[in-house]
């Protein structure tokens, strides 16, 4: 690891990217009765964490292989091309993310997760464009809603000089932060005791990210799928919602 | 940068930099008068190369909203005009905006702050920066963007990455010792309102020690009183208004935009 500060910067909840605005799905399930307290949020915690934690950590994991292709060679000697590499340069950099960027849509059923992992990755770059003006943002698929979030944080860890196990454990760890976080907030939990549970949960984010990492040398259309049908539906309804606290 | 630790906006007491001599005189004494609706023969300001971002923060029910209106009645027929409010948990300011016809639904945007509103002005203002933007993609170029912040407390105050100046607004009902108070929107704001001035005779609200009080903790910096009922558009306010207008045309030219919309 060697820029452990910028892992932490870049994990920081504190990070002005607008995960502050979304509760990932937790305040439609707290109105829905499905979370009450400790123990169906951690419930929920660990479902989010092998369904959206580990899609988004593994499209993370790839969007930053795609941004580093073209240095695979030189930065890793250990290790010889394979067949299923991204082309490198700027052209091979836009396919790879393109095609990520369809596969993602195809894994995200409900149309408002869409747009919100779209706002949230608009969000991600434009604080990337300014922290990293030289990142390759440009080769991002220009889609009128924005580049979806997990896209934009590997490019973002590329240019930060992170790992690609780095970048899916940044990923899978927001799923369960932003998450946690809302829960405090929605349901006025004991804060030290929400903590405890993230610790708990822990080795298992981990685990997702080693996954994600690994899943990361598949081509896309082999790249996790896990989904949650409930948390699609919820997701759509709280859209509808005249009243709410979050965004998502 | 941990929210405690963000360090207060310094508000230049004097300008830094005096108007080029190519920029047009400001000149509030020049009438308007628009043959053609939304064309605008002669602008009634130098246009700026990107709208001047103004930020309306106060704590919950000081009648930041209700100013919002009344701007919109005052600039109606004068500037190209966008909002964007910053709703605790609902869209209830936009809405009442929209209802309330001051302005073109599609010059509102209203962002969502997860219980956050402070959060979304001064840490992480990227949702608002969306909103201003989309603001110009949906109705084009704008002169002037209204940020409307939640309803907050004292302490809370716009970043500079997201306006370039703030009116903090304070109510005589809230109590005539506020200004006392301090906290960094009531001594830093570029702009202080003190709003519902007809309604301290029934609150004992003293306005004179209000008046002191804030001039203690402000220094040079401008304090206005205001009371929306007998003035709907807000006169002193827009005039501050147009004053700082001019200032931003002459620091952001026409030709050379800065920034997006």
């Amino acid at each position: 690891m060697a820029t452990p500060s910028l892992l932490l910067l870049l994990a920081d909840g504190r990070f002005p990217a607008g995960a502050h605005a979304h509760s990932g799905g937790l305040e439609a399930a707290v109105a829905a009765g499905r979370v009450t307290d400790l123990a169906s949020l951690e419930a929920f915690l660990a479902g989010r964490l092998a369904t959206a934690g580990l899609v988004g950590a593994a499209f993370a994991a790839a969007a930053h292989r795609a941004a580093v292709a073209e240095t695979v060679g030189s930065a890793h000697p250990a290790r010889s091309a394979r067949p299923s590499d991204p082309p490198a340069g700027s052209a091979g950099r836009s396919a790879a993310l393109a095609r990520l960027d369809a596969e993602l849509d195809a894994r995200t059923a409900a149309p408002a997760l869409r747009a919100v992992s779209r706002r949230q990755g608009r969000a991600l770059l434009r604080a990337g464009r300014t922290i990293w003006p030289d990142a390759r943002f440009a080769d991002l698929p220009q889609k009128p809603g924005g580049a979806h979030q997990p896209l934009v944080l590997g490019l973002l860890c590329a240019a930060a000089g992170l790992s690609r196990v780095e970048t899916a454990t940044i990923a899978a760890y927001g799923t369960l932060t932003g998450a946690a976080s809302a829960g405090v907030r929605l349901l006025g939990l004991d804060p030290y005791q929400v903590q405890a549970l993230l610790v708990g949960l822990a080795d298992a984010c981990d685990g997702t990210a080693a996954d994600a990492a690994r899943a990361a040398d598949d081509p896309p259309e082999r790249l996790p799928a896990a989904a949650a049908p409930l948390a699609d539906i919820h997701a759509e309804i709280h859209a509808t919602w005249e009243v709410r606290l979050f965004a998502s | 940068m941990r929210p405690d630790t963000v360090v207060p906006s310094a508000v230049p007491a004097v300008e830094p930099i005096t108007p080029p001599p190519a920029t047009p005189p400001h000149d509030e004494t020049v009438p308007h008068t628009h043959p053609e609706p939304g064309v605008d023969p002669h602008p009634p300001l130098a246009r700026a190369g990107r709208a001047l971002r103004v930020g309306i923060g106060g704590p919950v029910g000081s009648g930041k909203t209700a100013l919002v209106a009344a701007l919109c009645r005052a600039f109606a027929d004068e500037l190209r005009l966008g909002v964007v409010t910053n709703d605790i948990y609902t869209t209830e300011d936009a809405d009442f905006l929209r209802r309330a016809g001051v302005l073109d639904p599609a010059r509102i945007r209203a962002v969502e702050t997860g219980c956050c509103p402070h959060t979304a002005i001064r840490d992480d203002i990227g949702a608002n920066l969306d909103a201003v933007d989309e603001l110009a993609e949906a109705v084009g170029p704008l002169d002037l963007v209204l940020v409307e912040s939640g309803g907050d407390n004292l302490t809370a105050t716009f970043s500079r990455g997201l306006v370039d100046r703030q009116i903090f607004v304070v109510d005589v009902a809230g109590g005539d010792k506020v200004p006392r108070k301090g906290g960094p929107g009531v001594t830093a704001a570029d702009l202080l309102v003190i709003n519902k001035t007809d309604l301290a005779p029934m609150v004992g609200a003293d306005l004179a020690v209000m008046d002191r009080d804030a001039r203690a903790r402000r220094g040079d910096l401008p304090t206005l009183f205001l009371s929306i009922v007998g003035d709907p558009t807000a006169t002193s306010v827009a005039d501050w208004i147009r004053h700082e207008l001019a200032h931003h045309a002459a620091l952001h030219p026409l030709d050379v935009p800065v920034g997006p919309a």
